[in-house]
């Protein structure tokens, strides 16, 4: 029970609990309902005043607090203004804007709609993953069924406000979840990130002021809205009011995702809700905040999760991916896992970032495959750091961030591997070996007859030998001996 | 200007319809691109230089934003698309092994098509189906918890599919 009892669901009211392609569903929940209350009895700056005073901050994982972006956004005059929505899910390991959208479409409709009425905006537009076809389809249906009943569009409930709303595809690159190239991806280009400021509040879409946000953040909006700014302080921390929402996966028993009030500590995540780790293996470390954040070890287990503290580990609450790892995770592997993608989704425009990063990146596949020297460690840092402090957009900023993180709590796992050319965990490939242990043995020939490159020798009822030279380490003769003779270090 | 030059050679009907369809012609390139792809398959250089000749902007910007994009193929891709998750849930829950049994089943590298044009084999990052891990889609449909010596089967599921269809 305690794994129901510590969540509490704000962001995810309605997922699973209405039919998200019937718009009666959600307007049974009280739906549309703040949208209602915003447009009849709240003028456009007390609107953006109880956002303010909520405390709602940017849930896409830099934390920038809501209010104060369509604050800025309002106070920009034009005559034209725009309403985004970051559904560019990109972080491996992160699903919780998918299941928003999938399950509850019209609560991000709904805010894009408070919000254009508190910034002085009539335009929105969401830019959704193409990846995400059952999201697309459950989208285009709710803006439908929105705009037959007035929700959307012309004069909305007769209030002379009006609001239109268009989706827009991604076409797959993870650095469009930066602002500034999602903007210039809705413009038909490459998806490259400008340097800011001008924030986008001030020149944005088009070059007109647009107030960008996340799916989970406007999630929260109409609750917000809708039972005040006090109510929604009940939650959370001081400085990190409300609720997060996590995908939890990895090496727990309970994966799926998790909404808890911000503060909650890790292990009540970790052990109470995800059902602690499987195959009673040992924990090992969370990560957090995908491929811009860091690993989280066992001794911070008890850390409160909010924005300041993870950052004070040297991690990030980014969008909320959590997987976790156990012993078996060798943590050199898992930085050049995320090096090997942010590398690859490196835009390209500045040159840290472009070729900072392919550096590290050889540096990590040279200390994985036993090549590593003394000096690597000392590289990686110094790089990993100029790249932090000189790159263009986030992507760049916080791409290092898991070598870093993993350098400051496994730094001895990296001396493993370039010192004594060992894999602690036993994952990284080159650095292993399986040897058949003789008294073990029964020569019962299962190892032999499954490898698949016949370099395991012996009589039947005689003890096997492995051919080091011949073995590409596959595993395959570890995982299938019955007797548990064989060995991997 | 250059790109008039250019001589295109065939015509798009799909295109020019769904061109005209788009109430707002700003940004429409990304849009044109994706259903150019639904439509062909693919991104051919003739359709690149059609789409440049239609929204009125140099060819390199069409080539540009579709190299740009890791959804848009250059190339004609196999008939089935077997695509291996390598998200984060996903790699230390064991994909790159599937993948791997991937390459070794179908005697390609990853990104790579078989030569009698029937599966292209790819690495995706996170389908948001975590919970499933390691994942592997074909076409649309999804496979959960795969293992190395599931791959098989899978492959000879759709080899199966495509003999009746032969037959």
């Amino acid at each position: 029970m305690s794994s129901m009892t510590s969540q509490v669901r704000i962001a995810l009211r309605n997922c699973g609990v209405i039919d998200p392609e019937n718009i009666k569903d959600y307007i049974a929940t009280d739906g549309y309902d703040a949208l209602a209350k915003a447009l009849f009895t709240m003028t456009p700056d007390e609107v953006v005043e109880t956002v303010k005073k909520s405390g709602l901050r940017g849930r896409g994982g830099a934390g920038f607090p809501t209010g104060v972006k369509w604050e800025t956004a309002r106070r920009s005059e034009s005559d034209i203004k725009y309403v985004l929505c970051n559904a560019d899910e990109g972080d491996p390991g992160a699903f919780m804007d998918r299941s928003v959208l999938e399950g509850d479409p019209h609560c991000v409709l709904e805010a894009m709609a408070i919000c254009g009425y508190a910034i002085g905006a009539n335009q929105g537009v969401i830019y959704v993953r193409a990846e995400y076809p059952l999201a697309v389809k459950r989208l285009q249906i709710a803006i439908e069924q929105a705009s037959e009943l007035g929700l959307l569009g012309d004069n909305i409930l007769g209030s002379g406000f009006s609001f239109n709303l268009k989706l827009y595809f991604g076409a797959g690159a993870f650095v469009c979840g930066e602002e500034t190239s999602l903007m210039n991806s809705v413009q038909g280009g490459r998806g490259e990130p400008r340097l800011k400021p001008p924030f986008p509040a001030v020149k944005g879409l088009w070059d007109k002021p647009t107030n960008i946000n996340n799916v989970e953040t406007y999630a929260n909006v109409a609750q917000i809205i809708r039972r005040g700014w006090e109510w929604f302080r009940q939650f959370g921390t001081e400085k990190s009011p409300g609720t997060k929402v996590f995908a939890l996966a990895g090496k727990v028993n309970n994966v799926g995702l998790v909404e808890v009030p911000m503060g909650t500590p890790l292990r009540t995540i970790v052990e109470d809700i995800g059902g602690g780790i499987r195959n009673n293996k040992k924990f090992k470390a969370a990560q957090t905040g995908g491929p811009s954040g860091g690993c989280i070890p066992a001794e911070h287990l008890d850390t409160p999760i909010e924005y300041e503290s993870l950052i004070g580990l040297g991690s990030m609450m980014g969008s909320g991916g959590m997987i976790v790892l156990d012993e078996d995770d060798c943590m050199v592997g898992i930085s050049k896992f995320y090096l090997t993608f942010t590398a690859e989704e490196s835009c390209g425009k500045c040159t840290p970032c472009r070729i900072g990063n392919m550096r590290l990146l050889e540096i990590l596949d040279r200390i994985t495959e036993g090549n590593g020297e003394e000096k690597d460690l000392d590289v990686l840092e110094n790089l990993g750091n100029t790249i932090k402090d000189t790159a263009l957009c986030g992507l760049g900023q916080s791409s290092p961030n898991p070598i870093i993180s993993t350098l400051r709590y496994f730094r001895k796992e990296y001396e493993e591997h370039i010192f004594n050319k060992r894999c602690p965990a036993g994952s990284c490939s080159k650095l292993i070996g399986y040897k058949i242990l003789p008294e073990k043995c029964t020569g019962c020939t299962v190892c032999a007859r499954n490898c698949p490159v016949s370099c395991i020798s012996g009589e039947r009822k005689q003890v096997h030998v492995i051919d080091q030279e011949r073995c590409t380490k596959c595993g395959v003769c570890f995982s299938k001996c019955p007797f548990k003779a064989i060995i991997r270090g | 200007m250059a790109q008039e030059s250019v001589e295109v050679r065939e015509s798009y009907p799909e295109l020019d319809a769904f061109y005209d369809s788009l109430s707002d012609k700003n940004g429409a390139l990304i849009p044109m691109l994706h259903r150019a792809q639904g439509e062909y398959g693919y991104l051919s250089q003739d359709v690149q230089l059609y789409v440049a000749h239609k929204l009125g902007v140099p060819a390199s910007k069409v080539y540009g934003v579709a190299t740009f994009y890791s959804l848009f193929n250059l190339e004609r891709k196999g008939q089935y698309k077997i695509n291996v998750c390598l998200g984060t849930a996903c790699y230390v829950r064991g994909s790159e092994a599937v993948l791997e049994a991937f390459e070794k089943e179908l005697n390609i590298k990853r990104s790579e098509t078989t030569s009698d044009g029937l599966f292209t084999l790819a690495s995706i990052r996170c389908v948001g189906a975590c919970g499933l891990a390691p994942v592997v889609m074909v076409g649309e449909k999804v496979y959960g918890r795969v293992t190395p010596d599931d791959v098989k089967g899978i492959v000879d599921e759709y080899l199966g599919k495509a003999g009746e269809g032969n037959g």
